[in-house]
């Protein structure tokens, strides 16, 4: 007996079963694939018209199973189609599918003899087919087969016994530009075009040796990656094919093709052709020959240079070793993708001609630029991936993150530089050219213009596309895993932040909203700290602080160093962004926005102020406190983020307090005292109004207290000294999100600061409670109660860590304790009234504290997406979805 | 909230029967929004005084008007447990009902007597001030003292308060005193009604029957009745709103003011004729109408057959709803095809806004901090890149006509700039220049000589190479 065939299968591909009627491809496809991975005809004849049989579902069998084919493909979903597929019109769509989703298309030909065919249809109680048809569906096949390969399919296995048909293996087998499992690290490096001096220096910096087969390896393991065109142009391209190919063959490196590898591979299979052909002098074969352009001459020359007996079985090593370069690799589970010129999110970790042409070229437009060299479309600028794609191809001065991509050419042989990036530290390390090799057909190392300039990502991040956020959103954030947020809320948010807020580029961070502590049992008393402790206690948190809770307004405050660093990190100048001068021209008055080192936002996002002078010079007092404590230097950054409160409350809700707070306050004074008036006289009547006197007393008293509170939060604001600002969270600075900081060293850092400016600014008093102790408890109560005796706000307990998770999950990252007085301006004057005390109490502070924490969550995510630098859209979507989910209905007063 | 009727007409202690409430008893009725207190401070034959207490439940009222939502701090804070407002009203038609509806069982013959009353209102809110509250009772026949009060004796600078104690004389049946209560109270307050239904508004009115079609506010009268409607996108926003205490009826107010402002030069009307024309002199039959609010632009452009195509975007999801209502699009299916309605942002890049022949921006650019300009000039001008683009905004200069208009004030509170002429100019030749297009100017109504014309038109026709 024979070795049973073996047909080998890629993990992703489309499978066309071809064979005539009862030529048992169901049985097939059953015995060699998971029931998910068949998509039979007749089952979809089936889910059409509840009859396999019936053929007048047949389109629209097709089209329910073309399009379940679609949603497997994109799913990166083997596919096999289990139908007789013996038409060019049958095939045709899946010719289509395939080359849409970048899969491999694969034929398995079933082909027993007409007889077995017949048989097995007369055996079928079901279908009975007339022999006629089975003959015509056999012709067919055997017309079909011959023309496969043209149509697009790569594979082609033909069974023609039923022995073979029964005992054929199936192997899968992994496409080879899929290494997910192989997570590195790498040491990834770009376009070299012969430039071996700068690779060996290179690999020195990045610490390679060469061991005793002089091959560079990495003691710790580390790997090279090349991006590809290792030939052509430089000065020592053998010596390099030499060295890659050495490690490649030992397993210190990988390589993707570049062009101009590919270029050449071409050229040296011409010449071994040619060679081939004139040894047994037949005619030149009519190939169309490669052009010797773009620097081939030089790697020729250098081949051609080389002893005869040396330059035949080297140019046979680099046709194999081009031959087996892989398109592009997929890595490091899916996060890490390297080709030559790039790769879109649709086409990574596949396999099409596509594919190839644009690892090898990119996307070009087909037209070309004043240098005659092709102009790209610019995938970068629209790339979404997950992935990280790290190319090279077209020579850049300086490598930029830009949507998550990196272009790592530093055009080395022009006389630039070589460079590596280090995959996953994400770190770029390079070694100046020792000399320009050639001369770049398009200048690359333009001199710098004038004036700050954008980086590519900030330039493409000016402005932002609505399509990413005019949807449910759904924002992956590292506390909490996904964030959704609903469609409707993006909606208001979207308004806020177009009408109102300041420009996204200031936009890293919104504050969570924070829930009270739970409800108090106290007879008198709507929220005590005791809840706020026993919260944490149950949690299994055995420490917390209490901060004194300031009575003013939220600001965030972005400060940078100096204006240049508004531009240079955040990209805007002011709150506006970079104008363009053309032809010389200065931007009209109209068009000009004023420079400045930060902004100061609202918990909503808006502009804090009013008056700009007033931001401007408040931003400077706090620059001067910051300068003063050294802060720059000693936390190695030129901007900062900060938390705080400003009071007076009457600064930013004057408006509130003129169009609520007060008219309340004087409508119920005068009204409660005529009413008390009329009420005295008819009592002095004779009428029984002892208990309505009685009542309207108490409510005058509460009255009277509910404008001593606000009172308290009001003064006239003229200049700068009459503001205070109490900073609490030191929230983020270059490189750094304090989240891994307790709470007692952002309160005691930003002390010193305070204590640089204590005209304006204004440090947070605090306590640390053990929440298993009493004493500790009591004294933290006593202070609560010593603040909010005369309306003091009360304060904010805190997990003495930043965020800790407790046995379920994420805790409230605070929980605010209000004072009894404070709350009048929360509830109304007259809250504490025993039949108004016993109905607030029913409160429900669940869809609170759900909101605090995905806020808290979604506030976080984005100041680290902003501290890693990604593109403003990312960091965008979280504060967007913090602002939609600020919309969500909630009570109000907690 | 206190008021009180006195009388001092002869055998003044009839009034206890003219309202059919006892006068040696303190009497209590349990009304939706909380208790009404009836008691009598003076009974006598000379003088007979009857006090009204109404106690507002502050609690029930806020779950009431929640209705699941969360609504606003207002709604937990205010001012209703202690003012005169609609539910003074309620309040008389239901514990003064008989009075009210002219019936007097023991005293008929005195029901329609015209009596000396003097009525004092603790607290009444005055939107429109003193000078409303005369206008409004004095062509009535009333003497009127009202006294002001400040926001807070502590904080003199905050100004005045909106609220009077009145006290108001006059001679006529308590039928007719009661009425005119029930229907200017609310009017003067000028508020929301938190409580009162449609159906209730429409009672009001009919209170009025004999003598609001004679007063000469009538319209104000009604129209402050019918404006104010509780939207729920509206809270929404709102809530977000935060400090900001904008609430719908002001922001209603706002709009209000800059149509009356502009009215007596027919602004609007013009602006829009200037626009369709501009629009057929570019041969634009494809329109993106930007920041098209409720749709007055669209509404006008549809019934033109000339118009293939017609996108009206805005942000605000509640004003495309009006857009919507005002299109018909629900009625006429066919209309969908011609118009449709985009939610979206001048301040985000819009795919959805290429392909057409021209973009409208009335009167929009103004409500954008104008650092932000800039990202609309780039959505609009390079990114969507219409063949023509209309722009219109205010003449700022023009404002000095306006005598109702305090100088350096905007037209619009939310106006975040007003420019005049020259800035105007200059904005857009920069513009047109950066993005290759021409442009030129249109004046828009009828121009001051010195000042200009109240709004000015710039149209942007893209330059071909």
């Amino acid at each position: 007996m024979s070795e049973p065939k073996k047909i080998t299968i890629p993990e992703l591909s489309l499978v066309l079963l071809i064979g005539a009627s009862s030529a048992g491809k169901s049985t097939f496809a059953r015995k060699h694939f998971k029931p998910t991975e068949i998509l039979s005809s007749d089952f979809c004849r089936g889910l059409v018209s509840d009859n396999e049989n019936d053929m007048d579902a047949t389109k629209a069998a097709f089209d329910v199973l073309h399009y379940i084919a679609a949603k497997r493909l994109a799913a990166r979903r083997l596919v096999v189609v289990d139908a007789t597929n013996l038409k060019l019109e049958d095939r045709k769509p899946f010719v289509d599918l395939a080359r849409e989703y970048h899969v491999l298309l694969i034929a398995i030909v079933l082909e027993p003899p007409q007889n077995v065919c017949t048989a097995r249809n007369q055996a079928r109680p079901d279908r009975h087919l007339p022999r006629s048809v089975i003959r015509g569906h056999i012709q067919q096949l055997r017309r079909s087969v011959r023309r496969l390969g043209k149509e697009g399919f790569r594979y082609i296995h033909h069974l023609r016994s039923e022995e073979d048909i029964n005992s054929v293996r199936i192997e899968r087998q992994r496409l080879w530009t899929d290494r997910r499992d192989d997570s590195g690290p790498f040491d990834i490096i770009g376009d070299l075009h012969g430039c071996c001096d700068e690779l060996e220096e290179l690999l020195g910096v990045l610490g390679y040796v060469r061991n005793e087969g002089g091959i560079f390896v990495h003691p710790q393991g580390r790997r090279a990656l090349f991006v590809g065109d290792l030939v052509d142009r430089g000065p020592r391209i053998v010596d390099t094919l030499e060295l890659i190919i050495g490690m490649c063959e030992t397993g210190s490196a990988l390589c993707v093709p570049g062009n101009h590898d590919i270029k050449l591979l071409r050229k040296l299979r011409e010449r071994s052709q040619t060679e081939k052909v004139s040894h047994g002098r037949h005619h030149r074969s009519k190939i169309t020959e490669t052009q010797i352009t773009h620097g081939l001459a030089e790697t020729l020359a250098e081949l051609d240079a080389l002893p005869a007996d040396e330059r035949e079985p080297f140019e046979e090593r680099v046709i194999t070793f081009l031959d087996s370069l892989v398109s592009h690799f997929l890595l490091d589970d899916g996060k890490l993708v390297v080709a030559h010129a790039g790769m879109k999110e649709e086409m990574q970790g596949r396999a099409s001609g596509a594919v190839r042409e644009f690892a090898l070229y990119g996307e070009t437009t087909g037209e070309t630029d004043v240098f005659g060299l092709p102009i790209r479309y610019d995938w970068a600028s629209a790339y979404r991936g997950r992935a990280t794609v790290v190319y090279g191809h077209t020579p850049v001065p300086e490598p930029e993150w830009f949507n998550h991509t990196i272009n790592i050419d530093t055009g080395c042989v022009f006389g630039g530089k070589l460079t590596a990036l280090r995959y996953p530290e994400k770190e770029l390390v390079s070694v100046p050219a020792q000399r320009v090799y050639s001369d770049p057909v398009r200048p690359f190392l333009e001199s710098e213009p004038e004036g700050p300039q954008l980086t590519a990502q900030q330039a493409h991040d000016d402005l932002l596309n609505i399509a990413d956020y005019l949807q449910k959103l759904m924002v992956h954030t590292q506390l909490m895993g996904n964030v959704v947020v609903r469609e409707e809320n993006a909606a208001a948010a979207l308004e806020v932040m177009t009408r109102f807020a300041v420009a996204p580029q200031w936009l890293i961070y919104l504050p969570p909203t924070m829930s009270p502590s739970a409800t108090s049992g106290r007879p008198n008393m709507l929220e005590h700290p005791e809840e706020a402790f026993s919260y944490y206690r149950n949690e299994g948190v055995s420490q917390v602080i209490c901060e004194e809770k300031h009575m003013g307004s939220r600001v965030v405050i972005v400060l940078c160093r100096d204006e240049t660093i508004a531009l240079k990190r955040f990209g805007i100048i002011g709150n506006g962004t970079v104008q363009p001068t053309f032809d010389g021209e200065k931007s009209p008055e109209t068009n000009r926005v004023e420079p400045s080192i930060g902004v100061c936002y609202t918990r909503t996002g808006r502009p804090f102020f009013n008056d700009p002078e007033m931001e401007a010079a408040l931003l400077q007092r706090l620059h001067a406190a910051f300068d003063a404590i050294k802060f720059w230097e000693t936390h190695e950054t030129d901007w900062v983020c900060l938390d705080a409160e400003l009071m007076p409350w009457s600064a930013k809700a004057q408006e509130l307090i003129k169009e609520q707070y007060a008219p309340v306050g004087v409508a119920g004074g005068i009204a409660l005292k005529h009413a008390a008036d009329v009420l005295t006289q008819s009592g002095e009547r004779g009428l029984a109004v002892g208990e309505l006197q009685e009542q309207i007393t108490q409510r005058w008293d509460s009255i009277e207290r509910y404008r001593n509170v606000y009172r308290q939060y009001c003064w006239e604001v003229t200049s700068l000294d009459d503001l205070k600002l109490a900073p609490f969270h030191l929230l983020a600075v270059e490189d750094k999100v304090y989240t891994d900081k307790d709470h007692r060293w952002h309160l005691n850092t930003l002390k010193a600061l305070c204590d640089a400016d204590p005209g304006l600014l204004q440090a947070t008093a605090y306590r640390v409670v053990d929440v298993q102790d009493e004493a500790s408890q009591g004294e933290a109560i006593q202070w609560w109660e010593a603040l909010t005796e005369q309306g003091g706000e009360g304060m904010v307990v805190k997990p003495y860590d930043f965020h800790p998770r407790g046995s379920r999950g994420l805790l409230q990252p605070a929980v605010k304790c209000r004072g009894r007085e404070y709350l009048r301006i929360i509830y109304g004057p007259e809250y504490l009234l025993p039949e108004n005390l016993d109905r607030l109490k029913a409160r429900n502070l669940g869809v609170k504290r759900r909101l605090a924490l995905r806020e808290f969550a979604l506030g976080i995510e984005a100041l680290e997406r902003f501290v890693r630098r990604e593109p403003l859209r990312r960091v965008h979507e979280c504060v967007f979805g913090v602002l939609a989910l600020e919309s969500e209905p909630v009570d109000p007063r907690l | 909230m206190l008021f009180t009727i006195t009388t001092t007409a002869y055998q003044a202690d009839d009034l206890s029967f003219l309202l059919h409430k006892h006068p040696a008893r303190v009497q209590v009725f349990e009304l939706k929004f909380g208790k009404v207190h009836v008691f009598y401070s003076e009974v006598n034959e000379t003088c007979c005084t009857a006090a009204m207490l109404l106690e507002v439940d502050p609690i029930a009222l806020a779950r009431r008007h929640r209705g699941g939502g969360g609504g606003t701090l207002g709604t937990y804070v205010n001012d209703r447990p202690y003012v005169a407002s609609s539910f003074l009203s309620v309040a008389i038609s239901q514990v003064f009902g008989t009075a009210l509806a002219g019936h007097c069982k023991d005293l008929p013959n005195r029901v329609d007597e015209a009596m000396p009353f003097e009525v004092n209102i603790a607290v009444l809110p005055c939107r429109g001030g003193e000078t409303l509250l005369r206008r409004l009772f004095e062509s009535l026949g009333y003497q009127i003292k009202a006294i002001p009060y400040a926001l807070d004796n502590q904080f003199p600078q905050w100004g005045t308060s909106r609220y009077f104690t009145v006290n108001l004389k006059g001679t006529c049946s308590l039928q007719l005193l009661l009425s005119h209560l029930y229907v200017l109270v609310p009017v003067l307050d000028d508020e929301k009604h938190y409580y009162v239904g449609e159906d209730e508004v429409a009672k009001l009115l009919r209170r009025g029957e004999t003598w609001l079609p004679s007063h000469p506010e009538r319209n104000l009268i009604t129209e402050r009745y019918l404006k104010y409607q509780r939207s729920l996108v509206r809270e929404a926003l709102a809530r977000l709103q935060e400090d900001a205490a904008v609430s719908d009826a002001t922001t209603e107010r706002y709009a209000a003011a800059e149509e009356a402002l502009e009215a007596p030069v027919r602004l609007n009307a013009l602006r829009l004729e200037a626009v369709l024309e501009a629009l057929k002199h570019c041969s634009a039959r494809r329109v993106l109408d930007l920041g098209c609010g409720e749709g007055k632009l669209l509404a006008m452009l549809v019934k033109d057959a000339y118009f293939e195509r017609l996108v009206g975007v805005d942000v605000s999801a509640q004003a495309l709803e009006s857009a919507a209502k005002r299109l018909h699009l629900d009625r006429h299916p066919k209309r969908r095809e011609q118009v449709s309605l985009l939610h979206g942002a001048l301040t985000y890049r819009d795919d959805r806004l290429h392909g057409y022949d021209a973009a409208t921006l009335v009167e929009v650019i103004e409500h954008l901090d104008a650092p932000r300009l800039r990202a609309l000039e780039r959505v609009v001008f390079e990114y969507a890149r219409p063949g023509c683009v209309i722009v219109t905004t205010p003449n700022r200069e023009y404002n000095a006509r306006f005598e109702s208009l305090p100088a350096g004030n905007f037209r619009h509170p939310d106006h975040r700039f007003e420019w005049g002429r020259s800035e105007f100019r200059t904005w857009a030749e920069y513009v047109a220049t950066q993005f290759g297009y021409a442009v030129r100017f249109v004046p828009i109504g009828e121009a001051d000589e010195a000042l200009g014309p109240p709004t000015q038109m710039a149209v942007f026709e893209q330059l071909h190479d």
